[in-house]
């Protein structure tokens, strides 16, 4: 086939599901937030990139300013980061965002973007823009040979963390009453308020949940990229096209575009590399022409 | 007493007569580079307090007349930075440019620069299409070029039997450039290029090209290309455990990237440039004065735009005047020996031959203090690692 061998096929195919996981992760957070606020949250990859950063600082920075006993490991940083991450996202919604629900959607894409060029250019005046290293955990260190490829662990890691992460998150949304309750209070808050729900409260912690998620991908990522300002700016592109292909406020288009498009991704680079950057929009366009709301998306 | 006084009123003349040869009573020069991108980190803030310190070193005047610096942020688009050199040059009073970490922005200042008379001396823009058919007269590429780079690396490695290639390209002018000025030279030393991928720009994901380069089973696997896409590229090829059996030569390594990779990850690489901050007393104390104030030490870029502007203030001196011509005439007379360049001499396309360093990363247990990243294997001599002189060049005909 195209003169291409099974095993570099197979190979290409799980990287781009490691890569899909990214995808699926990030979008998730980003239609959790447009479905249950409007708000397009452009600074999605800044806050991706904090907790990235998090990560390292907790490693390699805190302890030599605080000395050894507070070095925070991957572990513990994959619970501190997004909590931190998630806590700024919440007093983003509460001073800011808040005030800009009864106004047009490009109003809060503006601030978030605002928001983003302002994460990034202090990171870079502190950081510089080359980045820095992280390792792995030493648990998840080195590789098994299956045979096909060298499969990094801690790939295989973070593939198995991402799908548990996103069958939590849909579960939690669609399956639960409280999850019920946020959908209702996305179609009509006045009447759900008027039966005691505190719909301001849960906007907010539903803004800061989606952020904490931008923030377990970026901490998640740390091991894999070089650690850098731009980082969550350069994958934002394809994100944004991933919950647009699948409809944006869709959790399970999010999900399941976000590994397929890691996969179709994956198969470009195998026969036409040049393409890879492109295929994800050609689809997004083919797609926003024969379904405008995306395909999971539902027409409003 | 008469005639002291006429030799008295001679030196006036004469002394208002040079001084009349500086234009616009000042000497200004321009570093035009990215303040805030991607090659912010190897130029940026660094290359202007390198331009300082050379500026510091001439006490800040030359003919009797101040110097002044400027610099701006060109963002890496050819565009902005053709409408700054242009401000620079009407108004501006702008002498001279350098840096330009991105060569389509030097590209598009050269033209203007020919037009308006003024110097530009591209130290991190490294394309050799600034030597080939685009070479103008008022040009010096001064720190190095991609066929120097490729060729010092690539040359070492075929000689220790690394004879079979694979490329991971940046799929833009540079990366070909880099990677067409290296497939010279290995087929020239009897090697071979096996195959390529071009990766888009900026890349992130190296994954893909990666594996695919581990399954050609080629020798050495090339990285054509720079900055963080060289970075996330050896990591990747760590993690896969790709460095266990192949070679990954990256062609273009700033010591800012070493210093994010980290030595765990990229010992034992080699590498081609055209300065090292630990090589010999004078790079040393030039090193410590800029680390001083940059609280890094310098990159080859940062290093060429001080010895850039060093020399150009130098054949200012020398020439007794600014204007553009003369001063070139001048550098092409001089032998270029300072901190940062040895034995360099300023071919008519505008190439600045000089002695290069093939370096290999050191281990960790090797790196004593902060910084200490680099082997000195082979100095190389200009004469071996520069091309010829271009056809397309007319300006050398």
């Amino acid at each position: 086939m195209f003169d291409i061998p099974m095993q570099s096929l197979m190979a290409q195919l799980l990287v781009g599901l490691i890569n899909g996981c990214f995808y699926a992760v990030l979008s998730m957070g980003l239609a959790i937030i447009f479905g249950l606020l409007n708000i397009i949250n452009f600074a999605h990859g800044a806050q991706f990139m904090v907790a990235a950063f998090l990560a390292w600082i907790g490693f390699t920075q805190l302890p030599m300013l605080l000395g050894p006993e507070f070095k925070l490991n991957f572990w513990a940083m994959l619970v501190v980061a997004p909590l931190i991450v998630g806590a700024l996202g919440v007093l983003l919604e509460k001073t800011l965002l808040k005030r800009l629900y009864h106004l047009d959607h490009l109003y809060g894409l503006l601030l978030t973007f605002g928001v983003a060029l302002i994460l990034e250019g202090v990171f870079r005046h502190f950081y510089g823009i080359s980045g820095s290293s992280y390792d792995p955990p030493a648990l998840l260190q080195g590789g098994v040979d299956l045979g096909f490829m060298f499969m990094p662990i801690y790939r295989g890691f973070v593939v198995v963390a991402s799908l548990l992460i996103c069958a939590v998150t849909w579960y939690l949304f669609e399956k639960t009453k409280l999850g019920a309750l946020l959908r209702a209070g996305t179609e009509n808050p006045k009447l759900l308020q008027a039966f005691g729900v505190n719909i301001p409260l849960m906007i907010t912690l539903t803004y800061g949940f989606g952020v904490a998620l931008a923030g377990i991908a970026g901490v998640l990522a740390a091991p894999i990229m070089q650690i850098t300002p731009l980082m969550g700016a350069n994958l934002l592109n394809i994100v944004f096209a991933v919950v647009v292909i699948g409809g944006l406020g869709s959790i399970m288009g999010a999900i399941l575009t976000g590994l397929a498009l890691g996969l179709l991704e994956g198969l470009t680079k195998v026969f036409y590399a040049e393409g890879s950057t492109v295929v994800v929009f050609v689809i997004m366009a083919v797609v926003l022409l024969m379904r405008p709301a995306g395909m999971f998306g539902k027409e409003k | 007493m008469q005639f002291k006084k006429l030799s008295v009123a001679l030196a006036a003349c004469a002394a208002i007569a040079a001084q009349a040869q500086v234009s616009d009573d000042v000497v200004k020069i321009g570093v035009l580079n990215d303040l805030s991108g991607i090659y912010s980190d190897l130029s940026g803030q660094g290359s202007v307090t390198a331009a300082r310190l050379a500026i510091e070193e001439m006490g800040g005047k030359v003919l009797g007349k101040p110097v002044e610096l400027v610099f701006a942020d060109h963002q890496n688009k050819p565009d902005v930075a053709a409408n700054l050199a242009r401000g620079w040059f009407d108004q501006g009073k702008v002498d001279m440019v350098t840096d330009f970490p991105t060569a389509s922005t030097a590209l598009a200042v050269m033209e203007i620069a020919k037009q308006k008379n003024r110097i530009v001396m591209p130290s991190s823009g490294l394309a050799t299409a600034i030597l080939g058919e685009k070479c103008n007269a008022l040009t010096a590429q001064w720190t190095t070029n991609t066929y120097a780079l490729a060729a010092g690396t690539a040359r070492a490695l075929v000689k220790e039997g690394k004879k079979s290639w694979y490329f991971i390209t940046a799929d833009y002018t540079f990366g070909h450039s880099l990677e067409k000025d290296a497939t010279e030279v290995i087929n020239a030393d009897g090697g071979k290029v096996v195959g390529s991928s071009r990766h888009p720009f900026p890349g992130g994901d190296f994954s893909s090209f990666l594996l695919k380069a581990q399954a050609s089973g080629a020798d050495v696997i090339a990285l054509a290309n720079a900055g963080n896409d060289t970075v996330n590229a050896i990591k990747q090829a760590n993690e896969y455990g790709i460095t266990r059996k192949q070679v990954v030569a990256p062609l273009l390594t700033y010591i800012s990237d070493v210093h994010s990779i980290g030595l765990e990850k990229a010992q034992g690489m080699y590498l081609s440039e055209a300065f090292y901050w630990d090589f010999d007393e004078r790079s040393r104390a030039w090193s410590k004065k800029f680390f001083e104030k940059q609280k890094r030490m310098p990159t080859a870029a940062q290093a060429g735009v001080y010895s850039a502007t060093l020399s150009y203030l130098k054949a200012v001196q020398a020439a007794g005047t600014d204007e553009a011509k003369a001063v070139m005439a001048q550098l092409r007379k001089m032998t270029i020996d300072d901190a940062v360049i040895r034995h360099g001499k300023l071919r008519e396309d505008g190439a600045l031959v000089h002695d290069m360093l093939l370096l290999q990363v050191k281990s960790p247990s090797e790196s004593k203090v902060p910084w200490d990243y680099y082997k000195v294997k082979t100095v190389l001599k200009g004469a071996d690692v520069y091309p010829a002189i271009s056809p397309a060049c007319q300006v050398a005909k």
